[in-house]
Order: C-alpha cells, then sequence, then structure tokens
C-alpha cells in the first residue's frame, strides 16, 4: 500500500467515504511527512495537533454520512491566508507575531468542510517573487533536482513552499495565489497542477493584499481532478469582498469528460519569442498535437499586446502595493523599530518599513509611490491601465471569433538554482512571468498543467487560458492534456 | 528615464522607508532600470482607449450603512505593538 499521504485529494476522499482510511490516520501520515520535510523549508509554521483534532472531528462526520468532497483532507495554507489563531506573516518580517483574530474567507470555507490544516506554507515575502528567494524564512527548496546534480533548485514563487510541499506529498493539495503567475510558474517548476480562477470567483477577504485588481487564490494540486474539486470548495460570492462573483458555482468535476471534439484552441504566435528554448516549443507543440489528437481544432491566432504585459504589470503592481501595503506602520500589528531618544512618529513609520520589509519589497513600493506620485501619475499609471484594456480586448477578440481555450507554455525555463538569479537584473526575474501576467491583467482564468521533463530531468508545465467564468470548460480541456501528457514523474526523496 | 538621487530621496519619502544616505545612489539606479523597462509603454497608442478600472463590468453592491461586527475593540487591539487604555499607542506626533 502507498503511503497515505503520497494520495490524490480524490482517491483520499473515495477511500475517506469508503471507510478503507480515517481522516486521522491521514492527517497521522502526512504530519509526519511535514515533520520529516525541514530540508525542503516548505512549511514556515506547522499544526500537526490542530491538524489531529480537524481530522477526528471530519472522522465523526463521515461516520454520519454527512461528509462534504474536502472533508478529513489534509491541506497546507499559504502564509497569505489568515488563520484564527495560527500565525500569519506573509513570509515578512514586519509581521512577526501577527496572529489573526479572523479567518479568510477561503479558508474558513476548507475548514467548514471538514478540511484539515497541516500548517503554514513558505512563500516569497507579499507574494513579491518568483523564487521564493525574497522569503523572511528562507526560501522553500523544490524536491527536484536536475539529474546527476544536488545543487538545490527554487520551487518557483511566490507560492514556492505550496509546490514544494503538494510536489513532496507533504499534503494532498495547497492553496496558492496568483497575482502574475504566483500559482501556475511554481506549479510549472515542480510537475503539479496550479490554477488561477476567474477574478472575482474566489473571495479575497482574509488573503494578506497585494495588487488587488491582480490577486486571485486558488487551488494548487496533484491532479486536474482535485483542482476542480478544491476550487469548486473555496469559490463563490462572499459580501466581504465587493469584486466577488455572485453567482452559483458550478459542479467543476462533473465538467470532466475528457471529451473536447470540436473545441477551438488557439496559439497565440506573440508568445512564440525570439531565444525561447527549443525544449519548450517542443513541448508546446506537442501539447498542441495532443489536444488535436483529441478532437479539438488549433487555430493560430494573435495577442498584438502581450509584449505590453509585463511593463504594465510592473507600473500596476507596485502601485496597488504601495497602497495595500501603507498599512504596516508599526501601529496595528507586527513589527515597530526601536527609536532613538528625540525621535517621533515620522522616524518610527520610515525605520519600521525599512527594517520590516526586505529589499525587492522595499524596491517595489518605492516604485509604486513614484509612478503614482504628482506628474507621473498620468505617464505611468494611467497609461499603464489603459494598456491594460487593450491587453483585455485582445483576449476578448480571440474568444469572440470562436476560440475556447488558449494554449501556451507556462514558463520560459525549467526551475533554476537558488541564487542563480541573485547577481542577474531584476528585470530577468520578472521575464519568468511572461506567459502568465496577461491573464492576470485580463481577469481570466487559466491552469498549468505538467506536460514533460526536460533533458536534465526536470518539469515542465503548459499553460491553459479560458474564458471568464467558463472554468468547468477549461479544466475540462485541461483533463485531456493531463490525460495525453501521462505525466506521472516525481522527485526522488533526498530530504 | 533616469532618475537622480534627490527623485530616488523622494520616492523613499512618499514610501515612509528610511533609506541611508550612501545607499542613495544604488537606489536611484535600481529604479531606473525598472523605469526604463516602462518606458515601453510610451511604444502603445493609447488614444481614445479608457482606463481599466474594474476587471469585472459589474455594479458594485451596496449595502444598509448599519454596523455589522461591532464591540470587538479587543481582537482590533491585540496585535498592536503597544497598546494602552483601549488605543493604539505610538510615539509623540505633536510637541
Amino acid at each position: 500500500m502507498t503511503d497515505l499521504n503520497n494520495l490524490t485529494l480524490a482517491d483520499a476522499r473515495d477511500k475517506l467515504r469508503a471507510k478503507e482510511v480515517s481522516a486521522v490516520e491521514l492527517a497521522t501520515a502526512c504530519n509526519a511527512a511535514v515533520a520529516d520535510s525541514d530540508a525542503l523549508n516548505a512549511y514556515c509554521l506547522k499544526t500537526p495537533e490542530l491538524a489531529l483534532e480537524q481530522a477526528a472531528a471530519a472522522d465523526t462526520r463521515i461516520a454520519a454520512e454527512d461528509a462534504p468532497d474536502m472533508c478529513g483532507i489534509p491541506l497546507g495554507i499559504k502564509d497569505l491566508f489568515c488563520t484564527k489563531g495560527v500565525g500569519t506573516q506573509a513570509a515578512s518580517k514586519i509581521l512577526t507575531g501577527f496572529t489573526p483574530e479572523y479567518e479568510s474567507t477561503v479558508t474558513g470555507k476548507l475548514w467548514d468542510a471538514g478540511a484539515v490544516m497541516l500548517g503554514k506554507l513558505n512563500m516569497d515575502e507579499f507574494a513579491m517573487g518568483s523564487s521564493n528567494e525574497t522569503s523572511t524564512y528562507g526560501p522553500a527548496v523544490s524536491p527536484w533536482r536536475r539529474d546527476g546534480s544536488d545543487a538545490a533548485l527554487t520551487p518557483g514563487g511566490s507560492s514556492g513552499g505550496s509546490a514544494a510541499a503538494v510536489s513532496a506529498d507533504l499534503c494532498l493539495a495547497a492553496t496558492g495565489t496568483d497575482t502574475g503567475g504566483s500559482i501556475r510558474q511554481p506549479a510549472a517548476f515542480t510537475g503539479i497542477v496550479g490554477m488561477k480562477p476567474t477574478y472575482g470567483r474566489v473571495s479575497r477577504w482574509g488573503v494578506v493584499a497585494f495588487a488587488s485588481s491582480l490577486d486571485q487564490a486558488g487551488p494548487m494540486t496533484k491532479t486536474v481532478r482535485d483542482a476542480a474539486i478544491f476550487l469548486k470548495c473555496i469559490s463563490g460570492h462572499d459580501p466581504k469582498d465587493s469584486t466577488s462573483f455572485d453567482a452559483p458555482v458550478p459542479d467543476f468535476e462533473a465538467a470532466l469528460s475528457g471529451n473536447i471534439k470540436g473545441k477551438k484552441i488557439g496559439i497565440p504566435k506573440e508568445y512564440r519569442q525570439d531565444g525561447m528554448s527549443t525544449e519548450i516549443e517542443s513541448l508546446w507543440n506537442k501539447g498542441a498535437e495532443m489536444l488535436r489528437d483529441a478532437g479539438a481544432e488549433i487555430v493560430d491566432i494573435s495577442l498584438p499586446h502581450t509584449k505590453y504585459a509585463l511593463p504594465a504589470y510592473y507600473v500596476l503592481a507596485p502601485a496597488e502595493a504601495s497602497s495595500n501595503l501603507a498599512r504596516y506602520d508599526g501601529v496595528r500589528y507586527g513589527y515597530r523599530a526601536k527609536l532613538q531618544a528625540g525621535e517621533g512618529i515620522h522616524e518610527m513609520y520610515a525605520r519600521t518599513r525599512a527594517e520590516g520589509f526586505g529589499p525587492e519589497v522595499r524596491k517595489r513600493l518605492m516604485v509604486g509611490a513614484y509612478v503614482l506620485s504628482a506628474g507621473f501619475y498620468d505617464a505611468y499609471y494611467r497609461r499603464a491601465q489603459r494598456v491594460r484594456t487593450l491587453i483585455k480586448q485582445d483576449f476578448e477578440n480571440v474568444y469572440a471569433d470562436g476560440v475556447d481555450a488558449i494554449l501556451t507554455p507556462a514558463t520560459p525555463s525549467a526551475a533554476f538554482g537558488l541564487g542563480e538569479m541573485a547577481s542577474a537584473d531584476p528585470i530577468q526575474m520578472y521575464l519568468n512571468d511572461v506567459f502568465t501576467v496577461t491573464v492576470n491583467l485580463a481577469g481570466l482564468p487559466a491552469i498549468s498543467v505538467p506536460a514533460g521533463l526536460d533533458a536534465q530531468g526536470l518539469p515542465l508545465g503548459l499553460q491553459l487560458i479560458g474564458k471568464p467564468w467558463e472554468e468547468g470548460d477549461l479544466l475540462n480541456t485541461a483533463y485531456s492534456l493531463e490525460r495525453a501528457a501521462g505525466f506521472v514523474s516525481k522527485a526522488d526523496k533526498w530530504w | 528615464m533616469s532618475i537622480d538621487k534627490d527623485t530616488a530621496r523622494r520616492a523613499a519619502h512618499l514610501a515612509r522607508i528610511e533609506v541611508a544616505e550612501e545607499e542613495l545612489d544604488h537606489l536611484a539606479q535600481e529604479l531606473s532600470g525598472i523605469l526604463d523597462f516602462m518606458e515601453q509603454l510610451n511604444e502603445v497608442d493609447v488614444e481614445g482607449v479608457e482606463p481599466m478600472t474594474s476587471v469585472t463590468p459589474m455594479r458594485l453592491k451596496r449595502r444598509v450603512d448599519v454596523v455589522t461586527e461591532g464591540d470587538i475593540q479587543e481582537k482590533i487591539l491585540a496585535n498592536a505593538p503597544d497598546a494602552r487604555e483601549g488605543f493604539f499607542a505610538v510615539p509623540k506626533v505633536v510637541e
């Protein structure tokens, strides 16, 4: 029998309902895997007792035949989600000691459904990063290694701890958040499934805000089916988030027929970039062939403003962040700097923020404040908002032409080594998001599906982008791709 | 566009982040690199294009203007670095 922590969410659900395993057994197996995983630094806070307590309650519900899909499923929770009574720091020193008095809507829905929390997961500070290296806890480490090498690789970011934990079977699934690719890029780097829902599908309430018009929480799972089950649980209107979508939540799992006959899949020519690695290009071509073999029609499309997505994002996201992160001032929560005699509140604000935020966050907050400042607002922020309109229209146009989904690579490369980008230009790091960021700007749903290994034995992912509110259809296309790709590789355990 | 030391100092001040005088040159250089990258946006013809202010075209919901969650002073102050007598305490603001 395989270790219980290796189960998929769907298999665990079925076994729990069939009384083949108990939630306590499942939580115990996961707690043991988590306890033995410190080399991965995926968990920044472990909650084994809470997990057992919640699992016992789940077993009672299962016995009473009152078990929703997520009942008894052990999860890891990204440190960006406020969890009542359990430390939440967004991987930042500035939130040292912060223990929320309330529960985020997403985690609240999960606990209401009977899910079990194993702990909080490492991430880039305030979700700003693509390698998990900006975390105050130090980077999470990918369970994957290049063939014949023991160099530590990034699990991606910002949801790097989530990706490492799911990939290494340190939980059955995890929450992630995605502002520019922070679910999909780490999922691709670690050979798992990661989905960003349509903006507004999932409530942002209680999720530490980065860029409110771009942030969206979503599932990080071992399979597409697991993503469908997880997404259904966390979706829905929330009066506490005025941007959440007020419509019934479909049964996403029921949409997984695997039949994509007649679906039109677009291949955007602008994503075929100069200098794209041949491995990525051939994976992309293979993915298109797989979908064609499954009965889909492959069409060339154009998204002409793609090139401007990254620069627009790096105006808009820091601008929103500079406003959202103004709240960290040493007054209401977290860290407060020590003052010298004679210093006052202004020194307290500026020193608290200098000492409490890491370098990447400080840089982005200064960029954000600058592009919003008098004299530059129109030139940068307003212009970026207009470019954002054009990027969204690019997608609206291809969907109006009958395209059902768009296939692209998830990342420009496989995972890189921790520290390898340290001396690179910051723009180089930002380029990790080149295939994912357009989706956040347009508010669309998208999913990263593991599709193959590169020559060094590292996972590569493909991204499918769907129409707004049609996650069911998107998941079904992803399910078809997943079955055709047949990705089953796992990292060899070294930790 | 390249930004100078004074502009870097101003950006730091606007963000309320203390930056030592000797770090300002490096900061100016870093910010310039990022702003240069943003300059690409000037290539786009945005004439007549509305700025995107709402991701989903929807009207924000209204609700009755009443207290929905009140009487939670203790919870609100629970995480404060310095709370006294029901208030957030801060260093002296006015002389």
